[in-house]
C-alpha cells in the first residue's frame, strides 16, 4: 500500500509539472478567470475496489492515555477519534475510537469458522454461524459507544484528548432478545455473561433485562462488515452502557442467575453503591467540537458552533450553548432527529466580538437528566472542586473552551 | 452479600413469558462436550471449575517456571506488570490497598478465572488446570488469605474467605428508561 501511495505521489508531481509546462506555453489566465485544471488522481485497482480519501485530508486517530498504540510488538491499546474534525453524527469506521481490555493483538478471525453459542439457563442451548444470524430478522440503529476512561483533564489540549474515546456508528444485527427467545430463557435467570474470542476472552456480566431490551448482536457497521478493531465478525452492542460491555469477537453468551464477578466485573467494584450505580449506564453528555481546543479563530465575526450530545438514558431532548462562560444559555438546533443512545449533532449561531470568553454546552436527555458542571458534581458529592477532584463514575461534566482575544482556543478545565 | 441475594429478583417477573418454542428454527444444538470446552466463566459457586488441585508451594514453582516473575516481580511486586501483592499488607482496609486482583475480589473464583483465561500474556490458555489451582493458591498465600499448605480444588476454592468480605457496594436493579441512580440529578 505504501509503495503504491508513493507511486501515486510521483505521478501527481509529474502531472503537476506537465500542467505547469502547458501553462507556461499558454497565455497566463487573467485574474478572476478559472485557474488551470487541478492535478488529478489516476485510477488504480485498489482505489476502484475500495476507495480512499483525499491526500489533503489528514484527520487521524491518536493513541490515548499516554500508552503507545501500536506498541513495539504490535499490541493495540486505546486510540481516540478526531472529534475536532467530525461532521454529522456517524464516525467513519476508520476513525472510530478503539479500546482493548489491556494491550491486545487484534484477532484475525475467519468468519466461516466463527460461532456464537448461547447456553446456561436456557431450554435449548444454540450455536449460530454468521450465516444463521444473517437469516434472522435484522435491525439497523445508530448507537454511540464511549469508554469509561473518556474524561477531560487539565493536561488535555484538544477535544480529541478530552472526549475522543467516544464514537457513533450505524450498527446492523439481530436483537439479542430474538436469540434468547429462540433458546428459551429459564425462570430464575437474571444476568448474562458475554464473552469474546480474543486472547484475554473479556467477559462481562450484564442484567438480563438489558439483554431483553435493546442489545444487538452486530455483524454490520456503517454499511459493511464490522471492522476487526471493532470486533469482527460479531460485536455485542449494549446501547448506552460503558464501552467495555460492548463485547468484541462475541463467541458466547451464558444466561445465569447471579452477577458472575468475572474480571471485567471485578474492575467495576466500588465501596459506594452510588458510585457503582454510575458505572454502567452513561449519563447525559455533550461537547463543542468546533471551536475546540487547539483551533484558532481567524478573526471576529460569524461562526457556527457545532458539537455532539449523547446519553445512555435515551435520546437527547435539548442542548443549550453559552457563549459567555455560563451567564446566558440558548437552545441549540439539532441536525436531524436525535436517536436513542446515539450522538446528536447540534449547532448554534455565534457572532464573536473579538473579546475573551468561554464556550460551553449542556444537554438534557429524554429522562430529564441534565449534564452537570464540574462544580455541581463536586457539590453533590460534598467535595471541594480542587485539582484532585474527579467526577465519580463516567465523567459527563460540561467542557468549557476558552477563547482568547487572538482567537486561540484552549481547555477551560486547564 | 446484599447484591447477590437481591439479584435473582431482577427479572423474575418477565421470565415466564420468555419460555416458549423457537420461532425461526435457526441454529444448531451444541453437544455437552462443546459447551464444556467453551464454558470458562467461573461463577461464585465454582460449578464450572474443572477437576484438579494445587498448593501455594507448587504455585511458587509454576510462577517461576512459567515466567510470571519476569513481568510481576519475583515476589509478585516490583515488576512492570500490575502488582499481585499488597504493598501495605498490614492495612486492614482492603480498599486502601488498591485494586489487587487476588485480594480485592470477593471470590477466589475470580482469581482462578482470570489466570486461566488471560495469563500468561500472549500464551493464554496454555496452563493446565493443576497449574491454575497452584498459581491461585500462591497468589492467595502471598496475600495472607490462605496458609501455604492449603489444597485448592473445585470444592475448596469457592469456599475461600476473601479479605474484602461483603464490604463492596451492591448494584441497583437496572431498568430500561430509568435514570442510572435515583435522586442523582445528572
Amino acid at each position: 500500500m505504501g509503495s503504491k501511495r508513493a507511486d501515486r505521489r510521483e505521478f501527481l508531481r509529474g502531472g503537476a509539472a506537465l500542467a505547469g509546462g502547458f501553462t507556461l506555453g499558454a497565455v497566463a489566465p487573467a485574474i478572476g478567470q478559472t485557474p488551470a485544471s487541478p492535478a488529478f488522481i489516476k485510477g488504480n485497482k485498489d482505489q476502484i475496489a475500495y476507495g480512499d480519501r483525499s491526500r489533503f485530508v489528514t484527520s487521524v486517530r491518536i493513541p490515548h492515555g499516554g500508552r503507545p498504540s501500536p506498541d513495539a510488538f504490535g499490541l493495540v491499546f486505546h486510540v481516540a477519534a478526531p472529534l475536532q474534525d467530525s461532521v454529522g453524527v456517524i464516525t467513519p469506521s476508520s476513525l472510530h475510537y478503539v479500546a482493548t481490555t489491556r494491550g491486545a493483538f487484534i484477532p484475525d478471525i475467519d468468519p466461516r469458522e466463527h460461532r456464537l453459542m448461547i447456553h446456561g439457563m436456557v431450554d435449548r442451548p444454540l450455536t449460530f454461524t454468521l450465516e444463521d444470524l444473517k437469516r434472522l430478522p435484522s435491525v439497523t440503529r445508530l448507537h454511540f459507544i464511549e469508554c469509561a476512561g473518556n474524561r477531560s483533564s487539565r493536561r488535555a489540549k484538544t477535544v480529541q484528548e478530552t472526549h475522543g474515546m467516544t464514537s457513533c456508528a450505524e450498527w446492523t444485527g439481530v436483537l439479542l432478545s430474538v436469540l434468547l427467545k429462540e433458546c428459551g430463557v429459564k425462570a430464575g435467570a437474571s444476568w448474562f455473561v458475554a464473552e469474546g474470542a480474543e486472547e484475554v476472552k473479556g467477559a462481562s456480566s450484564m442484567p438480563l433485562a438489558k439483554g431483553m431490551d435493546d442489545c444487538l448482536v452486530c455483524y454490520g457497521m456503517n454499511g459493511e462488515a464490522v471492522r476487526p478493531q471493532q470486533g469482527f465478525p460479531l460485536r455485542l452492542m449494549v446501547p448506552g452502557f460503558e464501552g467495555i460491555f460492548h463485547t468484541k469477537y462475541l463467541r458466547r453468551i451464558k444466561v445465569v442467575d447471579r452477577y458472575y464477578m468475572n474480571y471485567n466485573d471485578y474492575g467495576h467494584l466500588d465501596q459506594d453503591h452510588k458510585v457503582a450505580a454510575l458505572d454502567y449506564q452513561i449519563g447525559p453528555k455533550s461537547v463543542i467540537t468546533f471551536p475546540s481546543g487547539g483551533q484558532l479563530l481567524p478573526g471576529r465575526g460569524f461562526y457556527e458552533i457545532s458539537g455532539l450530545a449523547w446519553s445512555g438514558g435515551g435520546a437527547i431532548k435539548r442542548v443549550e450553548v453559552s457563549t459567555d462562560g455560563g451567564k446566558h444559555w440558548n437552545n441549540a438546533e439539532f441536525k436531524g432527529t436525535p436517536q436513542r443512545m446515539a450522538h446528536a449533532r447540534f449547532s448554534s449561531m455565534w457572532n464573536w466580538d473579538g473579546q475573551e470568553t468561554e464556550l460551553l454546552s449542556r444537554c438534557t436527555d429524554e429522562l430529564g437528566q441534565v449534564q452537570p458542571s464540574r462544580a455541581q458534581v463536586a457539590k453533590y458529592w460534598n467535595k471541594p472542586l480542587d485539582a484532585t477532584f474527579s467526577v465519580p463514575g463516567l465523567d459527563n461534566s460540561i467542557q468549557p473552551w476558552r477563547i482568547a482575544s487572538d482567537g486561540s482556543v484552549t481547555n477551560g478545565n486547564a | 452479600m446484599g447484591m447477590l441475594r437481591a439479584l435473582p429478583f431482577v427479572v423474575l417477573a418477565g421470565v415466564s413469558a420468555l419460555a416458549q418454542s423457537p420461532t425461526y428454527g435457526v441454529g444448531r444444538t451444541p453437544t455437552a462436550e462443546e459447551i464444556r470446552a467453551l464454558d470458562i466463566s467461573i461463577g461464585p459457586t465454582g460449578e464450572e471449575l474443572p477437576p484438579g488441585r494445587g498448593t501455594a508451594k507448587e504455585g511458587a514453582q509454576v510462577y517461576r517456571a512459567k515466567g510470571c516473575a519476569g513481568c510481576h516481580g519475583a515476589a509478585g511486586i516490583g515488576g512492570t506488570a500490575p502488582i499481585l501483592k499488597s504493598k501495605d499488607g498490614a492495612n486492614p482496609d482492603v480498599w486502601a490497598r488498591g485494586r489487587i486482583l487476588p485480594m480485592r475480589s470477593p471470590f477466589a473464583t475470580t482469581v482462578w478465572d482470570y489466570i486461566n483465561r488471560a495469563m500468561p500474556l500472549n500464551r493464554e490458555g496454555t496452563l493446565t488446570a493443576d497449574e491454575v489451582y497452584a498459581l491461585t493458591a500462591f497468589m492467595l498465600y502471598i496475600n495472607d488469605v490462605i496458609p501455604e499448605d492449603e489444597i485448592l480444588d473445585a470444592q475448596s476454592l469457592p469456599k475461600v474467605k476473601m479479605p474484602i468480605g461483603d464490604r463492596f457496594a451492591s448494584l441497583p436493579e437496572w431498568k430500561p428508561r430509568t435514570p442510572r441512580l435515583k435522586g442523582y440529578p445528572y
